[in-house]
């Protein structure tokens, strides 16, 4: 279908774009990749009056160092995430993840901030934002701010972003140390969203497991931290057994969908196994 | 209604487009460029590929007015010289001809977009193995051939871009077409 009629204006700095959203209104949207929004709007799910293009600001794009930190604008292209060398040293879950979103023609159009912004649960990189403890840069007529992901989302694609806020960056802490990394992703075609995908991130030291970050996929409304399997594995041994049990209490505390995909049951059970396969994996075993 | 200025295909054209005007629509309808042809409402079947700047795209997920100041190819440009691998005018690109001799399609209808997202994956990766060729080309559905030629062909191209011949089996080799059924 065609959308309905909108306003449109790309501007060449975040400022401007801010300026453009506030004089636009509630009616007014961003427009990242468009590869989540443009669907949306083909299918007349939503009228926005007014989009904003972000795709001329040059300040959004590509990956840098500071610090203990790496930071990644908000319009990357999922193409770009997946293969940048920063990215891949400091931040390897993310690209194991990127990698798996789509298909090609939609990793040259989509953009890491998008991906955040839309908040889909069955989004694959809210999860790692999480696990990461990503820190998200928007910035608004008050100037800019940041958000710590697991505040940034909220529910079923709501964030803490305001109308007239522009994600400008995300802030990734580098992975220092021995850490290997893992993305399992549980989908039953090619192309498709995750029924429910883990992102674990394991630290080794001398044969234990120092350190253990998890998120989850599609578990909730939102992306969450499987914080039981975190604790049980602080300090463990990397051993299958410890591994397992570990595992089982990936789903605790979770509120997982029932939809045509699968029941919340079905969901639970992934969750645990998807995790020990991830947490194994990136245990190095 | 927005000016925009693009290069389709090797050639020039500017035109004031509707912002909610997909890059798809601008094609076939303003441009007149129909071999571009759309599948779905979803974004999902891939039918619509294009290249901008040599990376495959979902025409039906671009705005025209996203496309200012793009370079285009769409399958009616690979053949003559206009593509991105530079092809002699008259002659089929590589993976044209591979998709022909090893009947990579039935009804052509997902062919365009599938031709397209080849040509891309191959100028990314000269050497792919068959998984890395089904997974380059997931966001293309095919309805007709259960992918088994569409990967045949897509590895024969690549084995001719390399400068090392199409693979056999391809229709080329096949002593006498007019024999099958005889
Ligand atoms: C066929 C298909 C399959 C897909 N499969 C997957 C998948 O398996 N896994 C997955 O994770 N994703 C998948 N996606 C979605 C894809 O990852 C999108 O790229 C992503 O969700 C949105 O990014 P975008 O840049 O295209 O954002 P857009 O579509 O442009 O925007 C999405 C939303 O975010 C807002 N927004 C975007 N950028 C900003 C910003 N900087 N500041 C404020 N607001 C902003 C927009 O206003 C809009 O509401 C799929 C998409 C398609 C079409
Ligand atoms: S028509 Fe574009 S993906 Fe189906
Ligand atoms: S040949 Fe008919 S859809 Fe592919």
């Amino acid at each position: 279908m065609i959308p309905a009629q909108f306003d449109y204006v790309a501007p060449g700095t975040v400022a401007d774009a801010v300026a453009a959203l506030i004089d636009g209104g509630e009616d007014a949207k961003v427009l990242a990749g468009g590869q989540s929004l443009i669907p949306v709007l083909r299918l007349r799910l939503s009228y926005p009056s007014l989009l904003v293009d972000l795709r001329k600001i040059d300040e959004l794009r590509g990956v840098r160092e500071d610090g203990a930190e790496l930071v990644i604008g908000a319009m990357t292209r999922h193409a770009d995430v997946i293969s940048d060398p920063l990215v891949r040293q400091h931040a390897a879950l993310l690209a194991e993840a990127a990698a798996t979103v789509a298909d090609p023609a939609v990793r040259h159009r989509g953009t890491f901030g998008g991906s955040l912004a839309h908040a889909d649960p069955a989004g694959d990189l809210p999860a790692v934002a999480v696990a990461l403890g990503a820190q998200l840069v928007a910035e608004g007529p008050g100037g800019r701010r940041s958000i710590a992901a697991a505040d940034f989302f909220q529910d079923y694609l709501q964030t803490a972003l305001a109308p007239d806020e522009v994600l400008v960056e995300v802030r990734l802490p580098k992975l220092q140390g021995r850490w290997g990394v893992a993305y399992e992703k549980f989908s039953r075609t090619a192309q498709a969203w995750a029924i429910v995908g883990v992102a674990a991130a394991v630290r080794r030291d001398n044969g234990a497991i120092a350190e253990a970050r998890i998120g989850l996929t599609n578990m909730g409304s939102t992306p969450v931290r499987a914080g039981a399997v975190e604790a049980a594995l602080a300090g463990a041994s990397a051993e299958a057994g410890t591994i397992a049990e570990a595992a089982a209490h990936a789903a605790d505390g979770t509120h997982a969908p029932s939809d045509l995909s699968g029941g919340s049951d079905y969901r639970e059970h992934l969750a645990r196994v998807l995790t020990r396969r991830a947490v194994t994996t990136a245990a190095g075993l | 209604m927005t000016r925009v200025s693009m290069n389709v295909d090797g050639v020039v054209y500017e035109d004031e487009v509707e912002s909610r005007t997909l890059l798809i629509h601008h094609l076939r309808e303003r441009l007149g460029r129909v071999g571009t042809p759309i599948g779905c409402d979803t974004s999902n079947c891939g039918a619509c590929t294009v290249l901008i700047s040599g990376e495959s795209v979902k025409s039906c997920s671009v705005f025209a007015v996203q496309a200012d100041g793009e370079q285009i190819t769409t399958i009616q440009g690979l053949a003559d010289g206009q593509g991105v691998n530079g092809e002699a005018v008259g002659q089929w690109h590589p993976v044209q001809r591979a998709f022909q001799q090893h009947h990579g399609l039935q009804c052509g209808y997902c062919t365009p977009g599938m031709v397209l997202a080849a040509v891309d994956l191959l100028a990314r990766n000269a050497s792919p193995t068959e998984d890395e060729v089904r997974h380059g080309l997931e966001g293309n559905l095919c309805r007709c051939t259960g992918y088994q030629n569409i990967v045949k062909a897509v590895l024969s191209a690549a084995s001719e871009l390399r400068g090392e011949g199409p693979l056999p089996g391809s229709f080329q080799d096949s002593a006498d077409l007019t024999g099958v059924g005889a």
